[in-house]
């Protein structure tokens, strides 16, 4: 057995709140995929970005071929033989396949321009012997994003790159393609490329790795060889002791329907949404990324109209036409993008809190401060938020801390249904577990739940029932009675589709 | 695992002391900077240090500063008004109209505020109902305000206003204070409760922040914004009604360039122009400094067009300071 080319020993990150990254090494071997395992949020692309020099580690070491080196620059690494080919394919639209895989060490004639010729030739036959298919003249925007992969790919031959990492290079590609992935990977593997895998699907795993790394929580728990390791000793080390993960026990009663959609409709986004939701009761909404549920909500919310349908609201019929009604009716939504719609970020945390409750604190439209700190602080010391004072900027925060404050904020206008998009996503395991005891705490004081969830432990471990939703409709609801992930993921990809293809 | 402790921890208020916060504010600077042209100011004129004098120097900023109060808001709102100016021109021009028709002092008045109001509802509308750039609309409302004053005058000017009008903008209210400085100085406390007391700041601060999660937080952005547009309208009305009350006439040329005075006394002043940071006391005062810059170049007879490169760089070294020093910050 050869010795790996790269080695990554005691590799520790740090960000504001979060430790994304503890003292984790990774080994990569010549002619071999190693596959880096992991939950989201287990610190993979934190570690993608230290080994591309877009994040510097704050303690350990990397070295290639024996060779300490330092990466202060996405350039430098490239320099070093490391390139990425990320899931979203960052290239250039505007320009040729083949300026695409010279780019920044295009061949040079000898007056120091460009040999557009020589660039033109080799790039075509790096194409020719990926068997690809794709004339190097034409403009990059003009393929698909499979084909764009393969550019990449291209690409990173072209630069002679030791070390390829894909991170999670078939999340778009159809079968057929992933089939002709694999192909180059085998090229690439031929061709003595050290190559990191990261991938959720344990079939491509098995398929084309030869090793494995795991991590979880931002360390690393576990590496072999493939061939020596069964699937389900991978999954034991990414979940650890939390594979029957410890969701709060379910006990609010669940009473009269607070809310009902009938039929909404929205001209690009969903068709004929209709659900219920009861007193303590928490709805589930599972489908994957881009199946409109969260387009559902914003209409809920009054930040978008929709076309057709109608909403009842304790038995009255309720249309909001902005947030501001909605807030008003007693319907508030936390959203999937904290940064961006959660938090006033540059602004303190009691004044994101007291926001949309200025009404109550206030006196004939004049601020009190004492109340306003009053009310923030009730609501956040509920959640546990970690900060300093409630006057610390809310940017400075952890994500899992932002979100306590947006739903802390929206706790403070006493609801009747509160609406989580992605509440757990990219946050701490603490604050994940934080939330989850809060949810089932609120439906306990007869709160109605509506939780749009990517993340399958999360969607059986909290809901009552839940409707699952697949290219903008509702595919089925379903009481959560023994219900075994398989059965959602099924009826999410529609897998009957997905046989015939 | 984190376990969630039955006694949460105490979260104070604020950990930082007020005090130091206020003596390092860019305010405090301002004070400074305030001072130190007073004190040039007196040492370069002898005209300089008279009560009538700096009276006088008062009218150079109190009409321009009526409108920053507005402005002020807006800008920290993150929406910009150019057409201040060609309101003021519009504003002026009806009122001379009116005047033509024998129109009194409480109409005058009125024609002047409620053009004003009609001007912002006009920009207000263009960009909160059709969700226009403000700084495009308003470069276009600017052409057009004006366009129309100068449609209905030509090359003429409106004369005669009567003596109850004109004290708006020449009389005093005691010995030198004049009825422009206490007016200025009545709205400047109104806008600093409005902007540091009131529900309605607070949106204005949270708007200009984040627009998308104060969207997301329910709060009505357009309305408020609305609001914002018919407030500088207004005041922009009222700046109108003064100043033709000094002049005694109206041309179409009238209050031409203002709109960069307002929005560097607002800049000056601290306010953020990308929205979101700035208070009104640091606007008071740079329109203070701005009064006497103009004022001291004005007793050592330097011509206008020097005075507008000055305005000019003061801008730039305004809008460029904060950003260098963040960037000195950031390397140190």
């Amino acid at each position: 057995m050869s010795d790996p080319i790269l080695t990554l020993s005691g590799i520790s990150k740090s960000f504001p709140g979060v430790r994304a990254l503890n003292d984790v090494s990774l080994e990569l071997y010549p002619g071999q995929v190693t596959a880096l395992i992991g939950e989201n949020g287990a610190g993979k692309s934190t570690l993608v970005k230290t080994m591309t020099g877009i994040y510097q580690p704050d303690a350990g070491e990397i070295r290639i071929g024996g060779q300490l080196i330092s990466l202060p620059t996405a350039h430098s690494a490239s320099a070093a033989g490391i390139t990425a080919i990320h899931q979203e394919t960052v290239l250039f639209d505007e320009l040729s396949v083949a300026e695409n895989i010279y780019l920044g060490h295009a061949p040079r004639n000898r007056f120091g321009m460009i040999d557009w010729r020589k660039m033109r030739w080799e790039a075509g036959a790096t194409l020719q012997s990926m068997a690809a298919g794709i004339d190097p003249d034409i403009k990059l925007k003009e393929l698909g994003i499979a084909k764009k992969h393969l550019v990449a790919v291209a690409r990173a031959l072209s630069i002679d790159a030791r070390i390829v990492i894909m991170d999670e290079p078939t999340a778009a590609l159809s079968q057929k393609e992933i089939e002709e992935l694999y192909v180059l990977i085998e090229l690439l593997k031929q061709d003595g490329k050290a190559i990191l895998f990261i991938s959720h699907k344990f079939d491509e795993i098995y398929r084309i790795a030869d090793r494995f790394t795991v991590f979880r929580d931002g360390e690393q728990v576990g590496k072999g060889l493939i061939r020596d390791t069964s699937q389900s000793q991978i999954v034991q080390m990414m979940v650890g002791r939390a594979v029957d993960q410890i969701f709060p026990e379910r006990r609010a009663e669940r009473g009269e329907v607070v809310l009902e959609a009938k039929g909404l409709s929205h001209p690009t986004e969903f068709e004929d949404i209709s659900f219920s939701v009861r007193k303590g009761e928490i709805l589930g909404f599972y489908g994957l990324v881009g199946a409109g549920r969260s387009e559902v909500m914003q209409a809920v919310f009054g930040m978008t109209q929709p076309s057709a349908g109608s909403l009842v609201l304790n038995g009255k019929p309720l249309a909001p036409r902005s947030a501001a009604d909605a807030v008003d009716a007693g319907i508030v939504y936390v959203p999937e993008e904290r940064g961006k719609q959660g938090v006033i970020t540059g602004e303190p945390i009691f004044k994101n809190v007291s926001l949309p409750s200025l009404r109550k604190t206030s006196k004939s439209g004049f601020l009190r401060l004492a109340e306003e700190y009053a009310l923030a602080r009730t609501y956040t010391e509920r959640l546990d938020l970690r900060a300093s004072s409630l006057s610390q900027d809310v940017s400075t925060l952890s994500g899992g801390n932002q979100q306590k404050v947006v739903i802390a904020k929206w706790l403070a206008t006493l609801p009747k249904v509160i609406i989580l998009d992605e509440p757990t996503k990219g946050i701490d395991i603490g604050s994940k577990a934080a939330v989850h005891q809060f949810m089932s705490e609120l439906v306990a004081e007869g709160l109605s739940v509506i939780m749009v969830s990517s993340e399958l432990p999360e969607v059986l471990g909290m809901s009552d029932r839940i409707v699952v939703m697949r290219e903008g409709r509702v595919v089925q609801t379903l009481e959560n009675n023994a219900l075994q992930p398989e059965t959602l993921v099924r009826l999410a990809a529609g897998i009957i589709e997905e046989q015939a293809a | 695992m984190t376990q969630s402790t039955a006694s949460h921890r105490h979260l104070p208020n604020r950990l930082d002391n007020p005090f130091k916060s206020i003596v390092l504010s860019w305010e405090s600077l301002l004070v400074l900077v305030a001072i130190g042209i007073f004190i040039l100011n007196s040492m370069a004129s002898p005209y300089f240090l008279n009560a009538w004098s700096l009276s006088d120097m008062t009218f150079n900023f109190t009409e321009k500063a009526l409108i920053a109060l507005a402005m002020a808001l807006l800008i920290i709102s993150g929406e910009i008004d150019l057409s201040v100016a060609a309101i003021i021109a519009l504003a002026s021009t009806l009122m001379g109209l009116a005047l033509q028709y024998g129109a009194d002092t409480p109409v005058l008045i009125a024609i002047g505020v409620g053009t004003g109001i009609a001007c912002g509802a006009f920009n207000g509308f263009l960009v909160t109902g059709l969700k226009l750039p403000s700084i495009v609309v308003t470069i276009g409302t600017m052409s057009l305000f004006r366009g129309i004053s100068f449609i209905i005058l030509g090359d003429q000017s409106f004369k005669g206003y009567p003596a109850s009008f004109s004290w708006f903008g020449q009389g005093y209210v005691w010995w030198v204070i004049s009825f422009e400085l206490v007016l200025f100085i009545g709205f400047a406390v109104v806008y600093w409760a409005l902007l540091q007391r009131t529900n309605f700041g607070r949106r204005v601060y949270a708007i200009g922040s984040n627009e998308t999660a104060a969207l997301f937080s329910g709060v009505r952005v357009a309305r408020t914004k609305f609001i914002l547009f018919c407030l500088t309208g207004a005041m922009s009305g009222i700046a109108a009604v003064l100043l033709t009350a000094r002049l005694g006439s109206t041309r179409p040329s009238i209050a031409e360039g203002w709109e960069l005075e307002a929005i560097t006394m607002v800049v000056l002043g601290g306010v953020s122009i990308l929205g979101g940071a700035g208070s009104i006391i640091g606007v008071v005062l740079a329109a203070f400094i701005m009064g006497l810059v103009t004022f001291g170049l004005g007793l050592l007879n330097v011509p206008g067009i020097v005075m507008s490169i000055f305005i000019g760089a003061l801008l730039i070294v305004v809008i460029a300071l904060p950003i260098l020093w963040s960037m000195w910050r950031q390397r140190a």
